[in-house]
């Protein structure tokens, strides 16, 4: 099996949990890609190339190939200008806090890997897209930014290789909708976070109008350790296809709750046992959501699927950000089903019927339900309501991704709806 | 043309076009709300699910929104396909949970597109068993009302009102499901154009105020095709009425003209109609009398004196053309002010000359470099400066086209465009509203924006005069120059607005040097009828009067003091033995009147308008007979015109210019299967039994000798000719958005053409002269003020001041200057020839030196004979 121990994105942050600052970060190899790229005459292809070869699937939990999205940028003398590079830093999923780990512990990484593929896609200016509840991640990149430009390795004539770039950090005013691209591209325009449609993509209308390439955070830091080992490195470091280490994390009853970086492919076994050290003592797993709380239930027979985008599908699942929840058997499945389906139904940007209309409905009934006045009937108007929730009925994926939870947990815990029907109340409250 | 293939049958679609839209063209049943012809696609209510197949072995198909997906060729969909019939259904149940069941008192009930939807999809239970979501209604002022718990979140209303018509206080709060459509707080919509809300929202979330105060079911009221006359533009209307009284103003399609908008003083405007002042009876020195009475005296003082008529530019053609005809041409004087008569003939001459044409709305929308000169439009020609808001978009459209956008995908275009817009050019005397989209402006007095243009147009034509003082202003004339050059659909608007016949040379010099369109605008719905039908000036009838040659003055619907100096009409009016007056409401002029004859409006006569575009059109009757109140020129006719025909036969022969009059509609001769057309829609509620208390058996319905409608609700099921569309009902669609089922295809013009005869198509170009009276530059006077008039969509025009919320809204006059002299709001004292008014003065620092700028129209700034100089001085 391929994969081995090292881990790039990870491995120069401090134990204590302070930031690695410039000198840290260039002392330990930092500032070496964008060097690279600049002073060894890459071209913004040969770059992009490089990306592809490497087989780096976006982060955020669509897991498009990066190197194909960055190939559609329109390139030439005629095309519409500036080219925007927007780094999707608003991680509002529930259960990830991954990249929040990145941005807090190793902001120049981030920055580092912005310069490159802001290079790569031909971009004088990038944005940083933050979450506004991210304070420490905030006050941390906003420094890291700053040192950066002191050392002149932002703005104009970057290592004196002809190449500007500006780097501009914005603070979400807080939405779980601002993490979808288009929607994120309407709030960073002072506009609101509805979707937009696509086509067209951001690659050709994107931010005020313009081609803009939107990444998530960790995509981009693997970018400097992909330029700086190759692509052929970075394949070897999963167990699978999709190249690279993945940052995965576990929240739930578990032992050790928390995060590593693993290779790509670890299953959730593995994860599980032997870095969250099992479930806590005398509580069972009853299931799993892989990827944050938009992501199908996987149990007990999936969990030696490698976690990747490949092979989670195959499971009925999606790997997402990788970040799992948990679900234990003194956890009320209904309860948790209601938690987060309460969460989409706020969340919903209001645009679309079967988003802000099924969703709230939805809500309601599963608190009823959870509240001992379930109806007979009502798991039909659930499962009625998640249908109307498929990705191309509704305007973007928030709900599709409300109903990838709530579809799987009645299909794997139908007898805990049922009970809470029939004994009008909750068996585990 | 594409072909689609629609539950397996082969339709020929718009492949520039969406699958919704043509989908409705072939008449399918697919039910939508977000989507409007007017303003594309968003794919936010999902009601117009279709579902899409590969190729045709595909069973499985995808849903897709028919709105969303381009009418490419070959493209299999299925609107009868069981899932999406029940996704359909599971959308409209979505849109209905929090929707009250308030129809039964909704304002919207009967003509709500909610309601025909939900009747197409087949929703008829609600599963919903939880509470709904409650907000708190605004006051957004007196046109426009609002119920926020009907709301199905579908966004028209602020795509309407914020993208497409330019406002800013109307926007969406909130997210899921508690969206609220409304101002930050609560206060009059800012937007000229509100009263399209009405219309553009699907159910009753925004409805006409106006017409609550008077509430009568669609299905209650009779209607009739009008014509606006509010301004010179001649918007297409419905009006509907109920036991006499007129109920509302809705838009009556013409896609050649104001499409699916109208402004807000020609949607309320209206109720000067219902007003209690209305004249409704002859009056004969100061004495209620009979019409038979009056009819009488009428005839004998013709007989007995030496008479003259007055006509009017707000009365049709034919009433004109009566009064015309009872006093004889030579003895006929027209209504309109000297020097504004003076302005209007030299628009006529040139827009007769051509070679420019002048454009129709639609063609204003579609021009890609605009200039302006001297008209502030919002407030002169307000559905025209509508339609130069959408022109700024055509040239940054052809970047999107590039990028490959489809153009009714609205908000990709949107976002493609962002804040690009084409070239405007605005030069007027005072900022307008229309600045806020200009990509630039000019701010000089009459003579100078004159000279800009003079400027503009030999930039283009080195043989059209220019003075030979330059002007550092020059530059920009030049930049202006090139963009018109440049320009694929180049316009020039000008109009009457400046008082000044240089201005109107130097539109016609750079519209004939660029090749453009010319538009003008003109004061009042017929300005350009009674100017075609000519008739000796204003100011040879005061003196005809004077000299003795006339003792008998017929006055038609005009107010001689909006005309001319207090002291002028005043002593003609007093010299005159026999003061005769039509009238629909009192005024200065008919109080001196010895007879009074209770003149129709629009509402109660038939008639025809030109409009400024030069557009002959009819306006019919609305309610059947009533009172003694009918045409002016039935109370003027002779009596062998027994009808409206044999008015415009009469016309047609002696004028032959205004004989298209004859053609602006058909006769009443005029049949469907040897129908008339109904006035009323058919018989779905207890309408008929209304009079039962009375009489059990049904009256006869009144007879209309003037056109080929009738009283009644029998007659032609089928669509009538353009000119004579009463209303928009067609089976499953009983809300305006019937439209739909009358067009050739949706959104494009009405099935056997779109209303109206346009009377001046460019003469070939063959070297008509350019003007070359360039006037000298403007210098301010010490101690006195050059005077122009500033108009107010609310204030300015004479009839809709007369209904109440037009009132409520209507601009206080002021004076408007640029000078450190006075303090914002003080009250000054403005002396000119018209007399001494006391008035607020407003600062507007980007009025040029020496001008002032004064309220038009507005008690008491009528009669001011422009331009005009005055002095200003704090009041005492």
């Amino acid at each position: 099996m391929k994969g081995n121990s090292e881990k790039p994105l990870t491995e120069r942050m401090h134990t204590d949990g302070s930031v690695v600052d410039l000198q840290t970060y260039e002392q330990a190899g930092g500032y070496q890609a964008i060097r690279k790229v600049l002073h060894a005459g890459m071209t913004p292809m040969a770059v992009t190339e490089e990306v592809k070869a490497a087989n780096l699937r976006g982060r955020g939990g669509a897991g498009f190939q990066t190197g194909v999205k960055w190939s559609f940028v329109p390139r030439g003398k005629d095309v519409p200008n500036p080219t925007y590079l927007v780094v999707n830093g608003d991680e509002m999923e529930p259960g990830t806090f991954k990249d929040r780990l990145l941005m807090e512990r190793d902001p120049h990484q981030l920055i580092e890997g912005a310069m490159v593929a802001a290079f790569a896609i031909e971009a004088d200016i990038a944005y940083i897209f933050l979450r506004g509840e991210y304070t420490l991640a905030a006050e941390r990149l906003a420094r890291a930014i700053a040192e950066a430009y002191e050392h002149h390795y932002l703005g104009k004539n970057i290592f004196g290789a002809g190449c500007n770039l500006e780097l501009y950090l914005h603070l979400s005013g807080g939405r779980y909708i601002c993490g979808d691209e288009t929607g994120l591209l309407n709030a960073l325009e002072g506009k609101r976070a509805n979707p937009r449609a696509k086509p067209p993509f951001p690659v050709v209308v994107g931010l005020f109008g313009k081609p803009t390439v939107v990444n998530n955070v960790e995509t981009i830091c693997c970018v400097p350790h992909i330029i700086n080992n190759g692509a052929e490195w970075f394949h070897g470091l999963s167990k699978t296809n999709d190249g690279g280490t993945k940052l995965y994390g576990v929240s739930g009853k578990v032992k050790r709750p928390g995060l590593w970086e693993l290779p790509m492919g670890t299953t959730a076994r593995e994860i599980i046992e032997e870095h969250a050290g099992g479930m806590r003592d005398g509580l069972k797993l009853r299931g799993l959501l892989p990827g944050g709380s938009s992501t199908p239930f996987i149990v007990e027979q999936h969990l030696d699927t490698p976690m990747d985008f490949t092979e989670m599908p195959k499971a009925g699942s999606r790997l997402g950000t990788g970040t799992m929840i948990v679900l234990d058997d003194h956890t009320c499945a209904v309860g948790m089903a209601w938690n987060m389906t309460r969460f989409f139904a706020r969340e919903s940007c209001g645009f679309c019927t079967p988003c802000w209309s099924g969703l709230g409905w939805a809500e309601r009934i599963l608190r009823s339900i959870e509240d001992g006045k379930g109806k007979p009937g009502d798991l039909d108007k659930l499962a009625f309501q998640a249908k109307m929730w498929s990705p191309g009925n509704t305007f973007c994926a928030l709900a599709p991704g409300a109903a990838d939870p709530l579809e799987t947990s009645m299909k794997y815990f139908r007898e805990d709806f049922e009970r809470h029907i029939r004994e009008h109340r909750c068996p585990w409250s | 043309m594409a072909t689609v293939y629609v539950d397996n049958k082969a339709c020929e679609m718009n492949p520039e076009e969406n699958l919704l839209h043509g989908c409705l063209s072939h008449g399918f049943k697919l039910p939508y709300f977000c989507w409007h012809p007017a303003l594309g696609s968003v794919g936010a209510c999902r009601q117009c699910a279709v579902k899409q197949f590969k190729d045709d072995k595909d069973s499985q198909g995808k849903i897709v929104m028919s709105c969303m997906t381009p009418a490419a060729e070959g493209t299999r969909i299925s609107i009868a396909d069981p899932e999406v019939v029940a996704f359909r259904a599971g959308i409209i149940e979505g849109l209905m949970l929090n929707h009250p069941h308030d129809c039964p008192v909704c304002d919207e009930g009967g003509e709500c597109h909610l309601q025909d939807m939900t009747v197409m999809t087949g929703h008829d239970y609600r599963r919903y068993e939880f509470e709904k979501r409650t907000f708190r209604n605004q006051d957004l002022g007196p046109l426009v009302n609002h119920e926020m718990n009907r709301c199905i979140q579908c966004y028209r209303c602020v795509r309407y009102y914020r993208d497409y018509a330019g406002g800013r206080d109307l926007n969406a709060f909130a997210s899921r499901d508690q969206v609220f459509f409304g101002r930050s707080e609560d206060g009059v919509l800012e937007n000229e154009f509100s009263g399209n809300l009405v219309e553009i929202c699907p159910t009753g979330v925004f409805t006409d105020k106006t017409l609550k105060h008077h509430y009568a079911r669609k299905w209650d009221q009779q209607f009739a095709p009008s014509v606006c006359v509010h301004c010179a533009l001649g918007c297409n209307t419905d009006a509907g009425e109920r036991y006499g009284s007129l109920r509302r103003i809705v838009n009556r399609y013409n896609h050649e003209i104001n499409g699916y908008f109208l402004c807000d003083r020609g949607r309320f405007g209206y109720e000067f109609v219902n007003s209690e002042a209305r004249l409704r009876q002859s009056v004969l020195k100061d004495r209620p009398t009979s019409a038979a009475a009056a009819r009488q005296y009428l005839d004998q003082t013709v007989a007995n004196g030496r008479v003259i008529g007055i006509g009017s530019p707000r009365a049709s053609l034919e009433s004109n053309f009566a009064l015309r005809t009872l006093v004889g041409p030579d003895h006929f004087y027209s209504g309109i002010a000297d020097h504004e008569a003076k302005l209007v003939g030299l628009m006529l001459e040139i827009l007769r000359r051509g070679p420019m044409r002048t454009p129709t709305l639609r063609d204003i929308e579609e021009s890609d470099v605009v200039l302006i000169l001297g008209e502030d439009l919002t407030n002169v020609a307000p559905r025209m400066a509508l339609s130069v808001r959408q022109s700024v978009r055509q040239q940054p459209m052809e970047a999107v086209k590039k990028l490959k956008v489809p153009l009714w995908l609205d908000h990709g275009v949107r976002d493609a465009m962002q804040d690009a817009r084409g070239p405007l050019y605005i030069a007027t005397p005072y900022r307008t509203r229309l600045d806020e989209v200009a990509t630039a402006t000019f701010r000089a007095a009459p003579d100078d924006l004159a000279r800009f243009g003079f400027a503009i147009a030999h930039a283009l034509d080195s043989s059209a005069p220019i003075s030979h003082e330059t002007s550092q202003d020059w530059l920009m004339a030049a930049a202006i120059a090139r963009a018109l050059k440049a320009a694929k659909k180049p316009l020039v608007i000008s109009g009457t607005s400046c008082a000044s016949e240089a201005v109107i040379q130097a539109a016609a010099n750079v519209a004939m040097a660029a090749n453009t369109a010319l538009s003008f605008t003109a004061p009042e719905c017929n300005t350009i009828g009674a100017a075609l039908m000519g008739g000796n000036s204003l100011s040879a009838a005061f003196q005809a009067v004077k000299d003795g040659e006339a003792d008998t003055v017929i006055i038609l619907e005009n107010d001689l003091y909006r005309r001319a100096p207090q002291a002028e009409v005043d002593s003609m009016l007093k010299a005159a033995t026999h003061v005769i007056a039509l009238d629909h409401l009192p005024n200065p002029t008919t109080e001196k009147a010895e007879l009074l004859l209770p003149a129709g409006t629009f509402a109660e006569s038939d008639g025809t308008f030109i409009s400024s575009e030069g557009r002959v059109q009819r306006f019919l009757q609305v309610s059947a007979p009533q009172n003694e109140v009918m045409a002016s020129w039935r109370w003027l006719k002779p009596d062998h015109w027994q009808s409206l025909d044999d008015v415009l036969r009469a016309m047609a022969k002696a004028l032959p210019e205004l004989d298209a009059a004859c053609d602006a509609a058909p006769s009443s001769k005029f049949r469907i299967a040897g129908a008339k057309i109904p006035r009323s829609p058919l018989r779905e509620s207890g309408r008929t039994a209304a009079l039962v208390n009375i009489n059990i058996s049904e009256p006869k319905t009144p007879d209309d000798p003037d056109s080929a409608l009738s009283f009644s609700m029998e007659g032609t099921p089928d669509q009538p000719p353009a000119a004579l569309i009463p209303f928009f009902w067609s089976p499953n669609w009983n809300s305006i958005q019937a439209v739909n089922t009358y067009q050739k295809e949706v959104g494009g013009p009405l099935r056997g053409g779109d209303a109206g005869v346009r009377l001046f198509e460019p003469a070939p170009r063959n070297g008509q002269a350019y003007f070359s009276a360039i006037p000298r530059a403007f210098s301010p006077r010490q101690g006195a003020w050059l005077l122009v008039p500033m108009y107010h969509i609310f204030g300015s025009d004479e009839l809709s001041l007369a209904a109440p919320g037009i009132r409520e809204l209507a601009t206080k006059p002021h004076v408007a200057v640029n000078s450190d002299e006075f303090a914002e709001g003080a009250e000054v004292e403005v002396n000119c020839a018209a007399g001494t008014f006391r008035l607020p003065v407003m600062i507007h620092r980007e009025m040029p030196v020496g001008v002032a700028a004064l309220s038009v129209g507005l008690s008491p700034l009528v009669g001011i004979q422009w331009p005009t100089w005055g002095k200003i001085a704090r009041a005492k």
